[in-house]
């Protein structure tokens, strides 16, 4: 593989790596808390933030963009847990209504306003562009020192590297909290650890890693990431440890196995074009998990073994 | 929030000392009420807890048994009402509580090993990020062994049955060192050879002085296996030695219509006073 590569499939194949384990990450805790559909919300929410955003900066500048993105996330999340305790709605119930409605909002806002001229669209939303995002300035593995085109990799790679790294530090500083009060809540309660704050901890970390993602990958990829590498992974293993690796495994996978047969696949079948690589991603996800469930060692774990013992 | 001085409170309850401050009880409980939506599910509770002694809380289903526990424990927010831990605030004594929620409360499917439930009672010890060493998993797994749990150290939790799952759960209590032990329901669903198993060791804990709470439904066993009984619906009905508060009358207002006279007539119960 020599500079064609490096320059046109290495820095794609990285965010989608990064994007990946950035979101599966954190879908570990929320796939074992049952709140694995809060991706779902998120991503929704994503497009009201937004188009707000740009009605008023004016701009399709990166920065206003995430910030509306991260405010709306945060909003979301907040109005779920309103309408879960003022509502006593179960969670999956109060998402459902909390991103339906502010991505009907979103939808209403970008039809009202003029926002149809520029590329707000809602393919770019969800597939991103990941293609897009190529190191021009790279001549081959050397650029890899080379300063001057270092300095021309693709904005999208460093943010989503900053958060990626940053899901990955959080998660192994809170890991005995956020293990102990997934497990058992009260239990945890009644050790003195903040289990509210816990959570919504994780999923404004979840906020945050679904934005990133987003800005680089589009929302198809988030959703998928959120679910299926850390549903794949639990039936690997017994072990919490071993399921949030197996899940990195997994999310590494798609996005390198997506990338290539995105880009050649449809040539090896005599196609002429290269389909979507965000959804190549996430269907590689998808069969990752189809594959774990008919074979995965730990898959039929209800139930087993649960005769008496004396 | 209760408007009344100490002194009339004090005056309210006789020889109940109600300004809980004076209380070095292992847990004392004051005007506790909890509400989850309008009717409230404990009201005014008052409740001491003895070291060196058993304590079974009884009382029929939605009595507010479990509610009780966890409002003692800030698991869940009361409306009014005082906790005290050793004569200490909740938040400096909790260190020496361990609690063991009802089993039905978790996800056994969870994927966790036994050995790592258990190492959840040492979280107070190592806290964020300490080591967890040899010595940590020899401790845990003294604790196993203390309820006949070593050989399944590794197993997953799922993989156990209603019985050993709770034996795990007492052995999570026994790792956490405490000096009050919390327990709802721990008979729930266990075999005679479990029940035998996790009694034993309770009286071993009431042996070395310690406080031990159960949350109990199984009414004829309270004499055999208890020393003190707190009943329970929505208000407290009556506290005390069983021998002296363990009564068909006390049973009859707990339970009302709902426990047969026959029935009653059966337990092992003081003459009525
Ligand atoms: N999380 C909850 N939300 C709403 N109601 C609850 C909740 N937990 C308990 N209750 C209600 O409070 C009452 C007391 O419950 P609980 O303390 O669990 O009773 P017990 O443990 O004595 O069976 C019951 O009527 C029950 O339905
Ligand atoms: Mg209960």
């Amino acid at each position: 593989m020599g500079a064609e590569f490096v320059q046109f499939s290495l820095t794609p194949i990285l965010i989608g790596i990064l994007a990946s384990i950035a979101c599966a990450l954190p879908g570990n805790f929320l796939v074992l808390r049952k709140q694995a559909l809060i991706g779902d919300a998120i991503s929704h929410v994503v497009l009201p933030g937004i188009v707000v955003a740009f009605l008023i900066t004016g701009s399709v500048a990166a920065l206003p963009m995430l910030l509306g993105a991260a405010g709306a996330a945060i909003v979301a999340v907040i109005l779920i847990e309103a309408i879960k305790r003022l509502g006593n709605i179960e969670p999956g119930a109060a998402m459902g209504v909390a991103f339906t409605s502010l991505f009907a909002g979103g939808v209403l806002l970008l039809e009202q306003s003029d926002t149809s001229s520029v590329h707000l669209d809602v393919e770019h939303a969800l597939m991103g562009n990941l293609e897009s995002l190529i190191w021009f300035k790279a001549q081959g593995w050397s650029s890899l020192w080379d300063l001057e085109a270092l300095a021309a990799l693709p904005h999208e790679l460093g943010r989503i590297a900053v958060v990626c790294a940053l899901v990955i530090v959080l998660t192994v500083i809170f890991w005995r909290p956020l293990k102990i009060s997934t497990f058992d809540e009260s239990f945890a309660q009644a050790l003195g650890l903040p289990v509210g704050a816990i959570g919504f901890g994780l999923v404004v970390t979840a906020a945050v890693a679904a934005v990133a993602a987003f800005d680089a990958v589009g929302s198809i990829i988030v959703i998928a990431m959120f679910i299926c590498p850390p549903a794949a992974a639990r039936l690997m293993t017994n072990r919490l440890e071993t399921q949030v690796t197996w899940s990195i495994v997994f999310a590494t996978l798609s996005a390198i196995l997506g990338y290539v047969f995105a880009g050649y696949g449809p040539l090896w079948f005599g196609a002429q074009n290269a389909v979507s690589a965000a959804g190549m991603i996430a269907t590689v996800s998808g069969i990752i998990l189809a594959l774990a469930c008919l074979f995965g060692p730990y898959r039929s774990r209800i139930g087993v073994g649960r005769e008496e013992a004396a | 929030m209760d408007m009344r001085t100490p002194l009339a409170l004090a005056a309210n309850n006789g020889h109940i000392p109600r300004d809980i401050a004076k209380i070095d009880a292992p847990l004392a409980v004051r005007g506790m009420t909890v509400s989850y939506g309008e009717k409230p599910a404990i009201f005014s509770v008052d409740a001491t807890f003895e070291a060196g002694k058993m304590t079974a809380i009884i009382g029929p289903n939605g009595a507010g048994k479990s509610t009780l526990l966890k409002a003692a424990l800030g698991v869940i927010p009361s409306l009014s009402g005082e906790v005290s831990v050793f004569g200490n605030p909740l938040g400096v004594a909790r260190d020496r509580i361990a609690y063991v929620p009802q089993r039905a409360s978790v996800d056994w499917d969870f994927p966790t090993t036994v050995i790592d439930v258990v190492m959840m009672g040492l979280y107070r010890k190592t806290g964020l990020l300490s080591r967890l060493t040899g010595a940590h998993r020899a401790h845990a797994m003294a604790c196993l062994d203390r309820v006949g749990m070593a050989d399944f150290a590794d197993r997953q939790i799922g993989q156990l049955s209603g019985g050993q799952q709770q034996r795990v759960f007492l052995s999570r209590a026994l790792a956490q060192e405490a000096d009050l032990y919390l327990l709802d329901e721990p008979f729930a669903g266990v075999d005679a050879a479990t029940e035998r198993a996790i009694i034993d060791v309770l009286a071993g804990l009431k042996a070395d002085g310690k406080a031990v709470v159960c949350v109990h439904h199984d009414l004829a066993t309270v004499s055999r296996y208890f020393d003190n009984v707190f009943l329970i619906n929505v208000r407290r009905i009556a506290e005390g030695p069983v021998t002296a508060v363990f009564t068909p009358e006390n049973l009859h207002a707990t339970y009302g219509g709902r426990l047969a006279t026959s029935h009653i007539d059966q337990l092992d119960l003081v003459a009525g006073a």
